[in-house]
């Protein structure tokens, strides 16, 4: 991702500020091509309007945008070659799939027969056959989301930016959604920047992840990157959750004395903690069943710490437990590990 | 205090829990003052008034001859009276075009870009004129329009006057002045009726997605492009909407025709003139059946465009 020609993106220390809001502020990255980039996080962190940058819907108040190599700033959405799936879908009402999903070739001239002639292939490669004719109305939500991607897909833009497209699905059409979202990555290898506050989703489905707070990138990397070396408390907490320790805290811990990370998984508790580098006691607080496993809360030098457990592993409110995890579990942060 | 969970109390309270169970009698007691004023009063009233075009007129005596006869419609379909029917259908869609015209780029900058200040700005003038009386307004256009009145002042002024001769040296749309001849009748009509063509195309337009918008503009495309294929179809249940306040507005007006405009008749002057002056009460109920059954008309097209979905 160092070579300018396979840059697809380039943001250079671009802002957009809405008055005294600064929705994005000096952010930089590079996204290559073909990658599968994700953008995550809170909402009001500046990820959406990062998309909006890109797709034109929005100028930057100042810094400097690339898309494949040329200059995209001051350019209408309509002069560029990237499309969006929108959060709610933006199906037009009055047209039906068929005619939505045309609707980019219609708009560039090309003829009836060979637009309805690539549409079809486009809800082909969605999996949504057999439904030309309807109109968005009737459709469920699952469906939609398939037209807005052929919709999207349609003309072969350079760019695929996917804005929350999975958030108003429920929870097993978006497991299935976010599969089909991979194989099309995979099968029509374009670059798909993909915005969503859900870390889980970010993570299973990106190559890189950019985490946004306070509409700066707080860490960009690989999701393994992002959740096993996150360079700030902000990262550690809102990807997965952890246990943040202090500077003071961390050296009891068996760690050096700097902002410290410890997830919740790599606490191992009884016999099962005997063979970790640390070993400490810990009082069960609280336990909680969550299906797969029991979180557990747990008070270890007088800090109270969140582990998982197996699910088989009941523990006594109170009861006393031995505890460990690996030097490695412990990652300390950079600097002072602010919260930005 | 008693502390039981259900409290029954006395008859108004069983009355209620009556009205409760029973929706319809709730929808009843609601709507039984307006039936009555609308059903009895209004309609009957106007069947009693159409029923009287199956009358006729004693041409000696002037007395109204109380049997069935098709006599008045065969009358109606004279070439003098078809002529005041055709003329007020095309003012009245004449209106509504130049108010549809007129009325979508005022809607659409209060729809699209107008907020805060603006927006109460926006209202507070297209409303403003349906404060004033409406006989006021049409004076006041008389006085700009007539050939002393501010208009020719100005194009005097300007040294444009020898284009507004022209202008009403021309057949049909001229006249000895503006305020004397079809061009002046078109203005003040499309004057007076334009709120009520730019309310709902403006709730029309509100209720556009602004996210149609960008998805357009992302799929390729331009501005133009994007009124055309999003907007505009989006948009037209609200001009048919208004459409037929323009319309019907116009078809019935007779006071407008009288001040403003050379001495043909319009449908509403026709028949005030019928049943006031002529005392022909059968003809004058004839041709108040003309703008019923062009409305009907009217309004079934609209329904088949969606235009009662944007009301």
């Amino acid at each position: 991702m160092t070579s300018t020609s396979a840059t697809a993106v380039l943001f250079q220390n671009v802002s957009r500020h809405f008055g005294t809001v600064r929705a994005v502020d000096g952010v930089d990255f590079e996204i290559g091509q073909g990658e599968f980039f994700a953008m995550l996080g809170p909402s009001g962190s500046g990820k959406t309007t990062c998309l909006r940058l890109i797709a034109g819907f929005e100028q930057p108040t100042a810094g400097h945008i690339e898309i494949f190599g040329e200059t995209a700033e001051g350019l209408a959405p309509n002069r560029r070659d990237v499309n969006t799936v929108f959060q709610d879908y933006a199906l037009f009402p009055h047209m039906t799939v068929l005619n939505n999903v045309a609707y980019a070739l219609m708009v560039r001239g090309v003829p009836r027969a060979e637009r309805e002639k690539r549409a079809r292939e486009a809800l082909s490669l969605v999996r949504l056959e057999g439904m030309d004719a309807r109109r968005p109305a009737q459709l469920s939500g699952g469906q939609r989301q398939r037209v807005a991607l052929a919709r999207a897909l349609v003309n072969r833009p350079k760019v695929l930016l996917l804005d929350e497209p999975l958030g108003a699905l429920d929870l097993k059409l978006r497991e299935e959604m976010q599969e089909e979202l991979r194989r099309l990555h995979k099968q029509l290898g374009l670059t798909f920047v993909f915005v969503t506050h859900d870390q889980g989703e970010a993570l299973s489905m990106a190559d890189r992840v950019a985490v946004f707070n306070k509409g700066r990138i707080v860490q960009v990397g690989t999701p393994e990157d992002i959740y096993q070396r996150p360079t700030t408390r902000f990262v550690a907490d809102f990807v997965g959750s952890s246990n943040i320790l202090t500077p003071d805290q961390a050296p009891r811990f068996g760690g050096v004395s700097r902002w410290t990370s410890l997830r919740p998984e790599s606490i191992l508790i009884g016999a099962a903690a005997d063979a970790m580098d640390v070993r400490q006691t810990a009082e069960v607080i609280d336990q909680q069943f969550q299906g797969a496993m029991r979180k557990t809360r747990l008070k270890i030098n007088g800090l109270e710490i969140c582990a998982m457990a197996p699910a088989s592993q009941t523990l006594g409110v109170g009861q006393a437990a031995t505890v460990g995890w690996s030097h490695g579990a412990l990652h300390a942060m950079d600097g002072e590990g602010n919260d930005v | 205090m008693s502390d039981l969970a259900l409290r029954r109390r006395g008859p108004l309270s069983s009355l209620l829990d009556a009205v409760y169970r029973r929706p319809r009698l709730f929808l009843a007691v609601l709507l039984a003052a307006p039936l009555l004023w609308l059903g009895v009063v209004y309609l009957g009233s106007l069947f009693a008034l159409l029923a009287q075009s199956f009358f006729s007129l004693d041409d000696f005596s002037g007395v109204i001859v109380r049997e069935f006869t098709l006599s008045t419609w065969v009358q109606l379909m004279a070439p003098a009276n078809l002529d005041v029917i055709i003329r007020t259908v095309l003012m009245s869609a004449l209106v509504t075009v130049a108010d549809a015209i007129m009325a979508f780029p005022i809607a659409y900058y209060a729809a699209r870009y107008a907020r805060g200040p603006m927006k109460a700005a926006f209202y507070l003038l297209v409303m403003m004129p349906l404060w004033s009386s409406y006989l006021v307004k049409v004076y006041a256009w008389k006085l700009i329009l007539a050939r002393e009145g501010i208009d020719t002042w100005v194009l005097d002024k300007i040294g444009l006057k020898p284009l507004l001769d022209w202008y009403l040296s021309l057949p049909v749309i001229g006249g000895p002045s503006l305020s004397a001849s079809y061009t002046g009748t078109f203005i003040v009509f499309c004057y007076v009726w334009l709120p009520y063509m730019i309310l709902p195309v403006q709730a029309a337009l509100e209720r556009v997605p602004g996210n149609l918008i960008e998805a357009s503009a992302d799929l390729g495309a331009s501005q133009g492009a994007t009124f055309r294929h999003v907007i505009l179809p989006l948009a037209f249940p609200g001009v048919v909407a208004g459409s037929i306040f323009t319309f019907s507005l116009t078809l019935g007006d007779y006071i407008i025709p009288q001040i403003v405009g050379g001495s043909q008749y319009y449908l509403g002057q026709a028949v005030y003139a019928q049943q006031g002056t002529a005392g022909n009460i059968p003809l004058a109920a004839a041709f108040s059946v003309v703008p019923i059954l062009i409305m009907g008309v009217y309004l079934t097209f609209a329904r088949k465009l969606g235009a009662f979905d944007a009301l």
